[in-house]
């Protein structure tokens, strides 16, 4: 399978000397559910950062696609939900309003959103079950449905890759379960690559394929059944 | 008097207009800051003898890009680097009106605006460079309001987020040299912040949140250009008393609204 992201001996540290990734390599194929968990401050947004293209590596080299992951002409078809999600600004974002945020790319920058576009919020809205929501004020919803109106955004962008980097912080119990079971649909129906990115992976563990450990290393990389039984809360993984 | 409503009218929907994306970003006094650069350039005009309004809009254009390139590298550092361009552009111009000896009432109407003396020629920029910001807050208004609602993601995405925030400040700057005869530079960012303020505290979506602060904006610049006009009031001051006032009832609606 063509390869959806690619870490090559990737060291990384925001400031000259600091290490806050060591050595990693890591191969996602298409179609891959990857969890990648660890510890708070394991380095797991960063490496997650690197994939994205938001940084790039002190030490390797990243692709995303096959192509250098900060300038991957195919970046416009990933859909991103970053750590702690809220509509920036101070005027009342509607749903609709965030969830548009999502089509935007290069090429579709300027004037008026066309009907295609249109219609992947429609449907991005309406997959979350939001739909009788779609204009009101974000910041007017619940944690949890404030999560999946930021979910949307992501599908918004009608993804071939979908990396979720904390998704769950401050959501109850049912909507980690229904967020579970949309990903599982995503993943079997559309056949869409996700990365969800935690620092626990509780209500996944069921529909991935592969877990990834990483405390600014990768520490193991496998299936979640081979995982050790004390690793299953990787929160005390030590390397 | 009717050039005055007419300038009146373009500043009142211009400003807020492209306010809207600063204070959305959190950034409601960057055009406080350009307005001090744009006063080093009005400085620089009465010096050479230039068009002040020209070389303030050069000037102006200058300092938000170079804020916006000194922001964007963010932390204390990029703070401190405002604030070293704001100062020094305030600076200047004071050396600069001193060394032309105009320390008078000619350089107050740029400080405080001077829209009653506003001629056929100057209404005829004001109206063109006008029509062409709100055509370009039209077109990038869908770019914009995705970067303001997730930067990270439309960085994700590939969206020349650099790009569009210097087009951003230089619509700021064109916006504080065209208002600066209506408002004058020291109150020109009070038209770009309040309406829009006044607006998110009883507005429904972001879209509508941008309209009503125009609509503000508008009634604010007229309302109080008559005031004014009937209460031999400064008009600049009054313009901005009205944004002020409207700001207070937005906040009142919106508490008694519960937001």
């Amino acid at each position: 399978m063509p390869l959806a992201a690619d870490l090559r001996d990737v060291s990384f540290g925001y400031r000259p000397g600091q290490r806050v990734l060591e050595h990693v390599d890591l191969s996602i194929e298409e179609g891959e559910f990857v969890a990648v968990a660890g510890p708070n401050g394991g380095g797991k947004t960063t490496l997650i950062r690197i994939v994205l293209g938001l940084e790039r590596p002190t030490v390797g080299r990243a692709f995303l696609f096959a192509e250098p992951a900060h300038r991957s002409s195919r970046r416009r078809r990933v859909g991103y939900l970053a750590q702690r999600s809220e509509p920036g600004g101070d005027a009342p974002a509607t749903v609709s309003e965030v969830v548009s945020a999502g089509t935007l790319r290069p090429g579709a920058l300027f004037g008026r959103m066309h009907g295609r576009d249109r219609e992947l919020v429609e449907r991005a809205i309406a997959r979350v079950g939001l739909s009788d929501m779609a204009h009101t004020p974000v910041r007017a919803l619940s944690g949890g449905m404030q999560q999946r109106a930021f979910i949307a955004k992501a599908l918004a962008a009608d993804p071939s890759l979908l990396v979720m980097d904390e998704p769950t912080t401050g959501v109850d119990a049912e909507s980690q379960e229904s967020l579970a079971a949309l990903l599982d649909e995503l993943h079997s129906e559309l056949g869409v690559t996700i990365v969800y990115v935690s620092h626990e992976f509780g209500a996944v563990e069921h529909f991935v394929q592969r877990v990834v450990l990483v405390r600014r290393t990768i520490v193991f990389d496998g299936s979640p059944d081979d995982l050790p039984g004390m690793w299953h809360d990787p929160s005390h993984v030590h390397v | 008097m009717r050039l005055a409503f007419g300038a009146g009218a373009v500043v009142g929907v211009l400003a807020p207009a492209v306010g809207f994306f600063l204070v959305q970003r959190r950034q409601s006094l960057i055009g406080d800051g350009i307005g001090h650069v744009a006063f080093a350039g009005v400085a620089l005009g009465i010096l050479f003898g230039v068009s002040p309004v020209l070389t303030a809009l050069v000037a102006a254009v200058v300092g938000g890009v170079a804020v916006e390139l000194l922001r964007s590298r963010g932390g204390a550092a990029g703070d401190q680097a405002l604030a070293l361009v704001f100062y020094s552009g305030l600076a200047l111009g004071v050396v600069f009106v001193s060394r032309a000896g105009a320390l008078n009432v000619n350089l107050f109407q740029y400080l405080f605006g001077s829209i009653l003396t506003v001629t056929r020629g100057d209404l005829a920029l004001i109206a063109t460079l006008g029509a062409v910001g709100l055509a370009s807050v039209a077109l990038l208004y869908r770019a914009l309001a995705a970067v303001v609602l997730d930067e990270e993601g439309a960085r994700v995405a590939g969206v020349p987020i650099g790009a569009l925030n210097i087009a951003v400040a230089t619509l700021a700057a064109v916006t504080v040299a065209l208002s600066m005869r209506v408002v004058g530079i020291l109150l020109v960012a009070a038209l770009m912040v309040l309406p829009v303020s006044a607006a998110s505290r009883v507005a429904w979506s972001m879209r509508s949140t941008l309209l009503l602060g125009i609509a503000i904006g508008l009634v604010s610049a007229l309302v109080g250009l008559t005031i004014s006009y009937y209460a031999d009031l400064p008009p600049g001051g009054t313009i901005v008393l009205v944004a002020a006032a409207s700001f207070g009832v937005g906040a009142m609606i919106g508490s008694l609204r519960g937001r």
